[in-house]
């Protein structure tokens, strides 16, 4: 195989890891307002998180990263080209993060209340922007070549078409299912049934979403058979996720919901391929997988480097929940209302 | 002003309060994770209380470290894609490996340590903040391997189809020297800050009597570690000068404002002169210093700013640019205050440390509350020096290879480049006000009076001792 093949494939791999993993904290910071209505159960569910948001987070992180390094016209056209967006990505990852550490550091409510606001705006604005993102990069966007670079040729605007919305419901509407599953997993009370409860209905709406999604993609945006396969696949397995979901097995609930979403991302990978950034208008200029590319030394530099760390990294990674794989309940909290940093001596 | 200058005024921005959180938490992470060790091996409860209270502080902080990093690793792409477009063969693998190698690291340890105070047994604990200290060393070598590459293109070749840097030779890029002395530079200047850091807070508890027998060994710590790391700072910065001097004459003879080639080069501590630097009305001048930063022999030559314009008018006469030369007033300056205020922190630890010696305390109490400005010292001389090195490259954005101006977003217009640098730059004033906000109330709170041993009695049951 190419080795610039290689490298879509672990590339997808990467957004694979983000959207599964930091999918259900977008997802349980939707929902905090929803199914947190103490202030025990919302620091319960924020604590779920704790430990393992930040690493999830990096997973992006080494998404760009590796763009950058395997495909640097990729990475320079998609973001330069989608500017804003990613600048309100930004700017929501920012808060999101600074509010999980900081919410319980203090009592005083209005603190915590906007915290808590800010984490509600810092999971669903990704959530909807990565989907309007990934949904323009299938359909293509227009673009030009300007002193002899592939450059993104459209406005803001532009990329707020019919089907990049519906992408972005359709993450939005994925991702706060996928939370509310974790939810009934990672936690058990008031918490874990009011979260089955929602994952039903937004469970419900996904699958709408998601099916009119997928199948649009499927029909107007590429002439692939085989990416009937894993869009077919996923529509099972989110099936199969919500049955379990229903039958309170969150751990099998849990499994298909993340193969679910990896199986979307596999469907929509497969259908952008051989093309990064696909025109609009078909044809050229376009970015493909080999004229995005690096070199094939950097390449097989990256290639080493990710197989050996790859599997360590998943290896720790995948420890970390299992350290923290107890059932957190609100009654687990002591003294909720209280800050670790209120008594300030005078 | 123009996108360039924006974009540029963006980076800096960004870049320079990024790096307000980043030596904190380089050099804290071992300070903790040192202080815990003690407590571990002695089973002195006060190592313990050390590790509770200078944790948190050390969170607080790394928290924002975190997240104004995410804007980093995308504004590359964002502002400055015909720069990632040329470099993106060479300078995208290290970024890539630090998210590999370093960020899955220290997030998932840390994460770790946080909240395994109750799960994991004692020795175990220990060890997740020992690696997750060594992610984030690990991830400063890669970010200034790929900076170094910037100041001096190695192991690559240009590409005159593509017009592109093509990476030839990794080791190189990870191995030179301008890497290897950058990476001692900077993280003995962020043992500086840390162990400041540490000082400074310290004597602030010992004025008001709070915690004392925490304060009074962190003292210690952070003394000690304030001055060997000077030491360091001292060391590396000069073998970096040299380096420097050799591979980016400009900067050197930028530092000093020195316009004709010297041979002795004089070094001024200050001066007074035109606004652009280029003449001077009052200075003091120490003789022949700079000939010795610069080559180490007190005779040396140091090329001048003009001579060095007629040189790469010829070598990049394909830049059509005339000037080679940075913004002088700015590096000169900052080059001086990085030295004096860098100094400055070593002379005040220095003090402390004999004043504080035993048990006594210095006789004067303002003596002592100026310690608590201690941390700003080092901290701003990492800035400078930042800013310094940054400024001091321009015209280039890689030295020799591409200019700044040719490097920036060219679909970018300049309205959404302002939205975004308004919108950091109040997103980041207010989240500073927080984050100082939070520190001040953990420093007012002092360590904790006493605190359970996490590891005996555990029970399966109990309810969490650490929540968010």
């Amino acid at each position: 195989m190419e080795l610039t093949t290689v490298w879509f494939i672990l590339i997808a791999v990467l957004w694979i890891g983000y959207f599964v993993l930091e999918g259900f904290d977008f997802g349980v910071g939707m929902l905090l307002p929803v199914v947190g209505r103490s202030e025990a159960e919302r620091r319960a569910m924020v604590t779920t998180l704790g430990p393992l948001w930040d690493g999830n987070e990096v997973w992006v992180l080494v998404a760009g990263g590796a763009t950058f390094a395997a495909f640097p016209e990729w990475y320079a056209t998609l973001f330069s080209g989608f500017y804003l967006p990613l600048f309100l990505i930004l700017v929501a990852l920012i808060l999101r993060g600074v509010a999980f550490e900081y919410r319980s550091k203090r009592s005083d409510g209005s603190w915590r209340a906007r915290w808590d606001a800010a984490i509600v705006f810092g999971s669903a604005v990704p959530a909807l922007l990565w989907g309007v993102a990934f949904a323009n990069i299938v359909r293509g966007v227009p673009l030009a070549e300007i002193d002899g670079n592939v450059e993104y040729d459209g406005g803001f605007f532009n990329l707020l078409n019919p089907f990049a919305l519906l992408g972005g419901l359709t993450f939005v509407a994925i991702f706060m299912t996928h939370g509310a599953i974790f939810l009934s997993l990672k936690t058990s009370g008031t918490i874990r049934d009011r979260a089955h409860q929602v994952g039903i209905r937004t469970g419900a709406v996904a699958a709408v979403l998601a099916v009119a999604f997928l199948i649009w993609a499927q029909l107007a945006h590429t002439d692939k058979v085989w990416t009937w396969i894993p869009v077919l696949l996923a529509a099972v397995a989110w099936v199969g996720a919500l049955v379990m979901h229903l039958k309170r097995s969150e751990g099998w609930a849990f499994t298909l919901s993340g193969v679910t979403i990896g199986l979307a991302v596999v469907a929509l990978f497969g259908m952008l391929f051989p093309y990064v950034m696909p025109n609009i208008n078909g044809g050229d200029p376009a970015l493909t997988t080999t004229n995005a590319s690096s070199t094939e030394y950097t390449l097989t530099i990256m290639t080493w480097v990710a197989v050996v760390f790859v599997p360590i990294v998943l290896g720790y990674q995948a420890w970390s929940y299992w350290v923290f794989r107890k059932r957190l309940s609100a009654e687990d909290i002591v003294d909720p209302e209280k800050g670790v940093l209120d008594e300030v001596p005078a | 002003m123009d996108v360039l200058d924006l974009a540029r005024w963006q980076f800096a921005i960004t870049t320079v309060y990024h790096f307000l959180f980043v030596p904190i938490t380089l050099g804290l992470s071992w300070l903790v994770a040192g202080m815990q060790t003690a407590w571990v091996r002695t089973g002195n409860e006060k190592w313990l209380r050390a590790t509770k209270f200078w944790g948190k502080i050390f969170l607080i902080n790394f928290a924002m470290g975190v997240v104004t990093g995410i804007v980093q690793e995308f504004q590359f792409g964002m502002n400055w894609s015909d720069y990632s477009r040329f470099v993106g063969d060479i300078f995208g693998a290290p970024l890539a490996v630090e998210g590999l190698l370093a960020f899955f690291l220290e997030s998932t340890f840390l994460g770790l340590w946080i909240f395994g105070w109750d799960r994991l047994p004692k020795g175990l604990h220990l060890a997740t903040i020992w690696l997750a200290s060594l992610g984030t060393m690990l991830s400063a070598y890669f970010i200034l391997a790929a900076n170094s590459w910037m100041q001096h293109p190695v192991g690559y070749e240009l590409n005159p189809v593509t017009n592109r840097a093509e990476l030839n030779d990794f080791g190189a890029v990870l191995t030179q020297n301008t890497a290897v002395v950058a990476f001692f530079h900077t993280m003995s200047a962020s043992f500086m800050v840390a162990g400041s850091l540490v000082a400074g807070i310290s004597i602030w508890l010992l004025v008001k009597d709070r915690g004392v027998d925490v304060a009074r060994s962190s003292l210690k710590v952070g003394l000690i570690t304030t001055l060997v790391a000077s030491v360091f700072v001292v060391v590396s910065g000069d073998i970096d000068a040299k380096i420097m001097t050799e591979q980016q004459p400009m900067k050197m003879a930028s530092a000093e404002a020195l316009y004709e080639t010297s041979q002795p080069a004089d070094f001024s501590l200050l001066t007074i002169g035109t606004l652009d630097g280029s003449e001077e009305v009052f200075s003091i001048t120490v003789p022949k210093l700079l000939s010795f930063l610069a080559t180490g022999d007190w005779n040396g030559e140091v090329q001048g700013i003009n001579n060095l314009n007629e040189e790469y008018a010829l070598t990049y006469a394909s830049t059509g640019l005339d000037n080679f030369a940075p913004n002088i007033p700015l590096t000169y300056w900052t080059f001086r205050l990085m030295m004096g205020v860098g100094m400055l922190a070593a002379l005040y630890a220095l003090w402390a440390l004999w004043a504080y010696r035993g048990e006594r305390r210095p006789r004067s109490v303002w003596a002592a509350r100026i310690g608590i400005l201690l941390p700003l010292l080092p901290l701003a001389a990492i800035s400078f020096g930042w800013i310094f090195t940054e400024v001091g490259r321009q015209p280039w954005i890689v030295f020799g290879l591409m200019t700044t101006a040719d490097g920036v977003s060219v679909v970018v217009g300049s309205a959404s480049v302002w939205i975004s640098m308004i919108g950091f730059t109040l997103l980041y004033a207010v989240l500073a006000v927080v984050e100082v906000g939070l520190i001040v109330r953990t420093v007012r709170q002092g360590p904790p009076e006493a605190v359970i041993d996490p590891f005996v009695d555990r029970e399966a049951d109990t309810p969490l001792t650490i929540s968010y």
